[in-house]
């Protein structure tokens, strides 16, 4: 089984972090992967970083930038995860946009996904109408969870066919906008959140953008399965290090 | 075959809307919308109407004699550098104002590059009252300054893109961004046939009452509605996909894209796509962009701020890719060169971006009898500094 399905099997709120690989420097991304994994962390997105990220807001457009600038590739992303599977076990995400993918080829993408042990893959540019005609097959043949995301205008029908297409959970995004954005959860998004729960779909949901704190993870997971936190990572690690990694997530739960 | 979108803005294998979730609603309204709405006679009465008496439509189809006895051939001069504001672009902005108040919209964001999309949507802004932002790279409100000045002047407010290379293309990318955290009030008014589907052929649309006129010109002038070459600039191509529209389908007329050569194809510093772009994936479109080899999207050169994208409308793409188009790219000091006699010869200063597609006449022989269409795109008022500097005038 897809480690993405067991970790949402079990009984507990899922915490996701997303980093940006290369970030703060180039060769950090294993020693983030296992201090999040040693420090409780449910599940990692790992940024694979591009020039435009479209629905990231300043703090993630600048960690990509800073991460290419440190010579951040695909090919050196992949190497650097080679040997990860020996030292972690929760599941792995690869998130980053079509483009890269598309030059490496979508195929061995996968095949080197499956290869190092990535369980799963967000892709915010690729819709799941274009995923389900060309590309699923091929992300299923190498055992990979595609993870599509609704927001709080995605209309029912569309939220309904997102679901028969998810194999792991669905990216719940907060509110419209992009990540990074305000912090706090008002009497809006908890319509919403007890909205989609009220669907009864049969993928869980996990809340993204705008959770930044242990307020806004208790906010967020009230009615949703897990919530993921990115851009306060980022903050964290511009600010702080990567040696404080720990400070980071023992505050959240 | 046809060279025109499909139902789903594929021309080709080029086009699509690869986009954000977040960003499908506000694609799919304007998507289910557009044609019907173009197609509603009030709106065409009210489009016609602007363009007639705002923009100053039909614009002149003028045969160019001197120019046409120097390159011994027939060369017709498309003159979308009197419209309003001084370029096509306009035909665009007045068209997504329009869609924009039938979709109940009050708020208009843009991008702009060297500032002329950016002054052609404040100016529609401003004539039908609706608040505008407009997104402008840092480092392109530095060197464009008059146009900063006309856009403020017209009511519009320009923020600057701080991300990335902080030009066109980061300004674009924040415009989308604006539209992600404005999902209902606001319309994205994008300023050539670029981004996902339906702004290509949306676009497009609304440029083809350039080549609507000139077939109704050519029957006047000529007895023909049928030019044998159309020759357009090509940056995300606009003006050309205006000039080409009616004439994609028609394989007797030759269609011609010009490109910025920069510096030169293989100088680094370069803008022409269809040389050196591969294909990919910017701004939601799958097309012909220029990438490293890990698919970073770089940042393309042209003394000509209108031609400075990366990438290449898909309606382009195609052309270039089945061979329909032909393709050439010209240089800065050809196109310089080109612009300064187009202004000896006919008294014509024209847009850096136009001259591009005058510089061909150096370098494709065309026979005495056919004639040939330039589409001139713009006017060189905007431009005057950089002739000044480049011939020390």
């Amino acid at each position: 089984m897809n480690r993405i399905n067991q970790k949402i099997q079990e009984d507990k709120k899922i915490l996701s972090i997303y980093f940006t690989a290369g970030y703060p420097a180039l060769n950090d991304t294993a020693k983030i992967i296992q201090d999040l994994e040693k420090n409780g962390v449910d599940l990692i997105e790992i940024g694979l970083p591009f020039s435009d990220p479209l629905a990231d807001g300043p703090t993630i457009q600048r960690s990509s930038t800073e991460a290419l600038k440190n010579g951040m590739t695909t090919e050196i992303l992949f190497d650097q995860l080679k040997d990860i599977r020996q030292s972690v076990s929760i599941p792995l995400i690869i998130m980053g946009y079509f483009n890269p993918m598309l030059q490496y080829g979508v195929e061995t993408f996968c095949k080197k996904c499956k290869e190092i042990g990535i369980d799963g893959l967000i892709i915010p540019d690729l819709p799941v109408d274009v995923y389900h005609e060309e590309y699923q097959a091929i992300f299923e043949k190498y055992g990979l969870i595609n993870v599509f995301l609704i927001t709080p205008q995605t209309s029912e029908e569309r939220i309904r066919f997102i679901d028969s297409v998810s194999k792991g959970f669905i990216y719940m995004v907060s509110s419209a906008s992009v990540t990074g954005a305000k912090s706090g959860f008002g009497q809006e998004q908890q319509d919403y959140f007890e909205r989609i729960a009220s669907l009864s779909l049969a993928n869980q949901q996990i809340v993204g953008f705008g959770i930044s704190n242990s307020e806004t993870f208790q906010a967020a997971t009230k009615s949703a399965k897990g919530a993921i936190i990115g851009s306060a990572f980022i903050k964290h690690l511009t600010e702080h290090g990567v040696d404080s990694i720990a400070n980071f997530i023992k505050k959240i739960r | 075959m046809t060279y025109q979108a499909d139902e789903k803005g594929y021309y080709g294998e080029f086009g699509g809307a690869f986009i954000p979730e977040m960003l499908y609603p506000n694609t799919e309204e304007l998507r289910q919308n557009y044609i019907r709405i173009m197609n509603e006679p009030s709106f065409k009465k009210e489009f016609d109407q602007l363009l007639k008496d705002y923009v100053g439509r039909p614009t002149p189809l003028y045969f160019a004699n001197r120019l046409s006895e120097k390159y011994n051939t027939k060369i017709y001069l498309k003159r979308e550098d009197l419209c309003h504001t001084g370029a096509h672009k306009v035909n665009n902005t007045i068209g997504q104002i329009l869609m924009a108040k039938k979709l109940g919209k009050t708020r208009i964001i843009a991008e702009t590059g060297a500032g002329q999309h950016g002054v052609a949507t404040a100016t529609v802004c401003a004539l039908m009252g609706i608040q505008c932002v407009v997104y402008m790279g840092e480092i392109d409100i530095a060197r464009q300054s008059p146009n900063v000045a006309r856009m403020k002047m017209l009511g519009a407010e320009v923020r600057p893109a701080l991300s990335g290379s902080r030009t066109l293309k980061d300004a674009t990318n924040e415009a989308i961004r604006d539209w992600i955290n404005n999902p209902v009030d606001t319309h994205y008014i994008i300023g050539s046939v670029v981004g996902p589907h339906p702004y290509p052929d949306m676009v497009a649309r609304f440029q083809s009452v350039i080549s609507a006129e000139i077939k109704t010109q050519l029957q006047e002038k000529e007895g023909r509605e049928n030019p044998d070459y159309v020759v357009a600039c090509v940056g995300g191509g606009s003006n050309a996909a205006g000039a080409y529209y009616h004439y994609l389908d028609q394989p007797e007329v030759g269609i011609i894209a010009v490109e910025a050569a920069g510096k030169g194809i293989d100088s680094g510093e370069s803008a022409a796509t269809s040389a050196l772009g591969k294909v990919g994936i910017i701004h939601g479109s799958k097309t012909l962009l220029m990438q490293t080899p890990d698919g970073q999207i770089t940042e393309p050169y042209s003394i000509s701020a209108g031609l400075d994208y990366p990438g290449v409308g898909p309606m382009h793409a195609h052309l270039f890719k089945s061979g329909r188009g032909e393709f050439i790219s010209i240089t800065d000091d050809d196109a310089m060169q080109a612009g300064l006699l187009l202004s000896k010869l006919e008294g014509i200063i024209p847009a850096i971006e136009s001259s591009h597609a005058f510089a061909i006449l150096e370098y494709r022989k065309f026979k005495p009898e056919d004639v040939v269409v330039i589409n001139l795109s713009g006017r060189g008022d905007k431009d005057l500094n950089t002739y000044i500097d480049y011939f020390n005038l």
